[in-house]
């Protein structure tokens, strides 16, 4: 019989355990921290977090537009730059990462101008009456989007997706070029309502690699004329769409939205005032995902689930978000 | 992932334009592995599609995100990122007619407008051909310049210039293509490469004495010396004489290459890459251009030295798509290497590798920007990465990567077989060398004009033969206009950006009095607001305004008063300036701010004045 030979515990790592101690998983080493400093006072942040969150660490609220806890951070809005000392120009908070002796100013001249100027070329462009918070940054930052003039006349059916890159047609200047155009209605469970898309990437990251994993979403085009888009603009149904509806979880301006929601609001119907959130347990399988229903009228207007939700962090499928329709159709029990 | 097929079947056709590159196709049960890591075949499938029907068909586009295993979604957003590929059906034969900076100044206007009435608008078909705008083809010294693209079996493009109407009609009616004869006598000149007074030049040495396609011609005028010199000294040595030489890239950014290549070379991580930037798009750019269509095997070389001295045994050439007969002379120059031993497994039996491949662009000038070139490289929308991290720490692939533009590298040569001393003998301290500037515009001899750095802008211009001078643009549509008053610039890296101006990649565009500068800065506005990505707010969104409110200006019907309209410009050029993720944002508005500050344009002369009064 061959005999293997036994490792004593001292040349496996030096150590040896006391034999009434349980083996356990090593302790969390602790993050260790870096110091920089936040409008004049000084913040310190795990290593590895981001300039936006020693921000909120001090206690400044910082706008963010694409940015989500649940996504890789893309800074592309560029609503949330920061002045950071030595940089050449402003640096996303968002992305970011905080490092030792970083000087950062959140409310100078320089950002509040860019925020501004990012604030009034989107509201010039885009429809923004969906976008929570947007009426108290325009307020704060002074922005007044019509400063670039009336907006031009929206776009046909099918005209932005004919676009071709590195080609437009030259403007007079008197009108300001916006993305308005027809929602896109191709399917019962949502609407795409792209005329309020500021093109924040978080619909086609959590299609993508962030959730997903359905990828059947992109950015499509070029400049002001890129544009989400399916291959070669397909409708949902014909396309990867397994309609999870995380797309609609993340977006920060309306322009995904539940069909319901988007009818309501089109009514003039939709009124946050009257709506009750209820937090529970979605009923399909074992997973038990946390379910947020909102409720206006009684009815059940949209589903959306907590980011902080260990089991979710916000995403759901197709059952959790949709399958909801049997709440409202289940008779009333009589007394 | 589980990807979603393409539901339009692909022909026979839509296969064999795919296959051409990728080869026959592998049984289906081993795709998925053998498609692992393929992603950054995406672009040259899109070419192989592109330039054989003429179009990227559903079929095809959907056969080849099989073959790579990329989802339709995302290769139609890549596809649908590029000028040079369509995705509606377009006629075999597609003429681009340049009608920016340097073509606008030799009359591009006019042709358009005849072109166009003789033609037909541009997009059209018309007769089994169309003819398209282009941004700038890199042909300014023979402005105006058009490119033909013929799709086919065997595809063919040709790029050339001063093109007149009756040429831009028999292009598009198939007569130059089709004489071979007319396809070979289309090779630009090497004009203007000036000797400069001090001595012989040293980038442009051989540009018109040697022939291009002759390895033999190349060694016998000094070549592969400087390979030879770096394989016997070695790594630290090379490092050392290019840190010495003080050489900055000569793409636009100025930055260090000796500690570009010396981060990398100290790079643990592998592999690592070498990327030459080669898509000079800049307008009125066209010093790379006539480096690798006339000097290809010097760029080959360079890039030589450059990978085994950082460590990189894989370079890429990034080409811009509207270079053919560059991509021709490098194809042949890089084949000839290899075969002489000269690139490959075991460099000159020194048990060095180094291999080379060109990737061509596809008409987007964000391209040049390096995260944006990676991006493009890996399969990806040619959309710029935020920095940090860095290229030399996380680049291509994401790996150490040194990226150096063109001419940065022809100046490696010299470097080595001269040494860093006597380089440096030329030029001044703070900019060593001499420094190829590409002459376009108004003036009698335009051209490529090699001259030590710290001459001034007249003495170019004297060079040049420019009478008149009513403004030059320095630097490119990124850069900066100056004034008549201000030709006694010393073309330097220090002595421009005293000034706030920028040498950028080399452009020296000369307008005279008949051009009026309005219509100029338009172009320029327009430009930027096609070549945008549109990844970030303030350049996608602030280059549309900035358009408008230079067209606003142009046509003296202003919002508001001058000042509000001047007070707009200022701030929206702060922000893009500001906000933007990267340098075409950044820049987007310094010609037309430069153009306002130093050329009075735009604003009548009381509201230019108070533009100049410092702001609180």
């Amino acid at each position: 019989m061959i005999r293997l030979p036994v490792l004593q515990p001292a040349a496996l790592g030096g150590r040896v355990r006391p034999a009434d101690q349980a083996p356990h998983a090593p302790d969390e080493p602790r993050p260790r921290l870096v110091e920089l400093s936040v409008d004049g006072q000084a913040v310190r942040v795990a290593e590895g977090a981001t300039v936006l969150e020693a921000c909120s660490a001090r206690g400044v609220d910082t706008p963010t537009l694409c940015f989500a806890k649940n996504l890789t951070p893309v800074n592309v809005c560029r609503i949330c730059v920061v002045e950071l000392e030595g940089a050449r120009t402003l640096v996303p908070a968002c992305s970011r990462k905080a490092e030792a002796g970083m000087v950062i100013h959140t409310d100078s001249a320089r950002v509040r101008l860019s925020r501004k100027l990012v604030l009034e070329l989107l509201g010039s462009s885009v429809d923004l009456s969906a976008t929570p918070k947007i009426a108290e940054w325009m307020e704060r930052y002074g922005a007044r989007p019509e400063r670039f003039g009336p907006p031009a006349s929206p776009a046909q059916a099918g005209e932005r997706e004919a676009s071709e890159p590195g080609h437009h047609h030259a403007p007079e200047g008197a009108h300001a070029a916006t993305v308005a155009q027809p929602a896109k209605v191709d399917n019962e469970l949502f609407d795409r309502d792209y005329a309020k898309c500021i093109l924040c990437y978080k619909c086609v990251e959590a299609c993508g690699a962030d959730a997903q994993n359905s990828f059947a979403i992109a950015v499509a085009g070029r400049g002001f004329d890129a544009r989400i888009s399916t291959e070669f603009a397909v409708s949902l149904p014909d396309s990867a769409c397994v309609f999870c509806g995380n797309c609609i979880g993340v977006c920060p301006t309306g322009a995904l939205v539940f069909s319901r929601e988007h009818a309501l609001r089109q009514a003039g119907a939709w009124d946050e005032t009257r709506q009750a959130q209820t937090t529970t347990v979605c009923p399909y399988c074992g997973v038990g995902c946390a379910l947020t229903l909102h409720t206006q009228d009684n009815q059940v207007v949209k589903v959306t689930s907590p980011v902080e939700s260990s089991v979710t962090h916000g995403h759901l499928c197709v059952k959790g978000r949709f399958g909801w329709q049997y709440v409202g159709d289940r008779p009333a029990r009589k007394p | 992932m589980d990807l979603k097929p393409i539901t339009a079947p692909a022909t026979e056709e839509d296969r064999a334009a795919v296959d051409a590159l990728l080869g026959p196709a592998v049984p289906a049960a081993t795709s998925l592995r053998e498609s692992a890591g393929l992603r950054h075949l995406l672009l040259p499938g899109l070419h192989a599609i592109q330039s054989r029907l003429g179009w990227v068909t559903p079929g095809a586009l959907g056969y080849l995100c099989e073959r790579l295993h990329v989802p339709p979604a995302e290769a139609y957003g890549v596809a649908t990122f590029y000028a040079l590929f369509s995705l509606t059906e377009r006629p075999s034969r597609v003429l681009h007619v340049c009608d920016d900076l340097a073509c606008h100044a030799a009359g591009a206007p006019a042709l358009t407008a005849q072109l166009e009435a003789r033609a037909g608008a541009p997009g059209r078909a018309h007769n089994g051909a169309m003819w398209l705008r282009s941004p700038c083809l890199g042909l300014c010294e023979h402005a105006p310049a058009a490119m033909l693209t013929e799709a086919g079996v065997a595809p063919r493009a040709v790029a050339w210039g001063p093109v007149d109407v009756a040429g831009c009609a028999d292009a598009l009616a198939g007569h130059s293509p089709s004489s071979s004869a007319a396809w070979t006598l289309c090779a630009p000149q090497a004009t203007g490469a000036v000797p400069w007074s001090a001595g012989a030049p040293r980038l442009l040495r051989r540009v018109g004495q040697v022939d291009p396609e002759s390895l033999d011609a190349y060694r016998a005028a000094g070549g592969y010396q400087a390979l030879r010199l770096a394989l016997e000294r070695g790594p630290s040595w090379v490092l050392r004489e290019i840190s010495e030489s003080g050489l900055v890239g000569r793409g636009g950014a100025a930055f260090p290459t000796g500690r570009k290549w010396q981060a990398v070379a100290q790079a643990t991580a592998r592999p690592k890459y070498l990327v030459c930037n080669a898509d000079e798009s800049e307008p009125g750019t066209f010093k790379d251009r006539v480096l690798m269509e006339h000097d290809p095997f010097a760029v080959v070389e360079a890039m030589t030295i450059a990978g085994i001295t950082v460590g990189a045994e894989q370079g890429f050439l990034y080409l811009r798509g509207e270079y053919p007969l560059a991509h021709a002379r490098l194809s042949s120059a890089i084949a000839k290497a290899r075969a002489r031993g000269l690139l490959g497994a075991d460099i000159l039996g020194r048990g060095v590798a180094f291999e080379l491949e060109i990737r061509q662009g596809a008409g987007a000038y964000i391209c040049g920007e390096e995260t944006a070139l990676f991006a493009s490289l890996e399969g990806f929308r040619g959309e710029p990465r935020t920095k940090p991290p860095f290229p030399v720490e996380s680049g291509l692939f994401g790996r150490p990567t040194v990226v150096n533009n063109v001419e940065t590298l022809a100046n490696v040569l010299p470097i080595l077989t001269e040494g860093a001393a006597a380089y440096r003998e030329v030029g001044t301290s703070g900019s060593p060398g001499t420094r190829l500037f590409c002459v376009s515009g108004k003036v009698a001899r335009p051209g490529l004009y090699e001259l030590p750095f710290g001459v001034s802008l007249r003495h170019l211009l004297e060079l040049a033969g420019a009478t008149d001078v009513a403004a030059v643009l320095l630097g490119g549509a990124a850069g900066t206009f100056l004034g008549p008053a201000e030709l006694d610039l010393p073309l330097t890296f220090e002595d421009t950006r005293k000034v706030g101006a920028t040498l950028g990649s080399g452009v020296v565009l000369v307008l005279d009095s008949s051009i009026p500068v309005g219509p100029v800065l338009a172009r320029i506005a327009s430009f930027f607001r096609d070549e945008s990505c549109g990844q970030c707010v303030p350049c996608r969104v602030g280059t549309v305004r900035q358009e408008e409110l230079v067209a606003r200006l142009v046509r003296g019907a202003p919002r508001g008063s001058h000042q509000q309209e001047q007070e707009l410009l200022r701030e929206l050029g702060c922000a893009m300036r500001d906000a933007s993720i990267c340098g075409l944002g950044q820049t987007a508005s310094s010609a037309i701010e430069s153009a306002v500050a130093r050329l009075g344009a735009l604003f009548p002369p009381a509201a230019a004045a108070a533009a100049k009064e410092p702001k609180p």
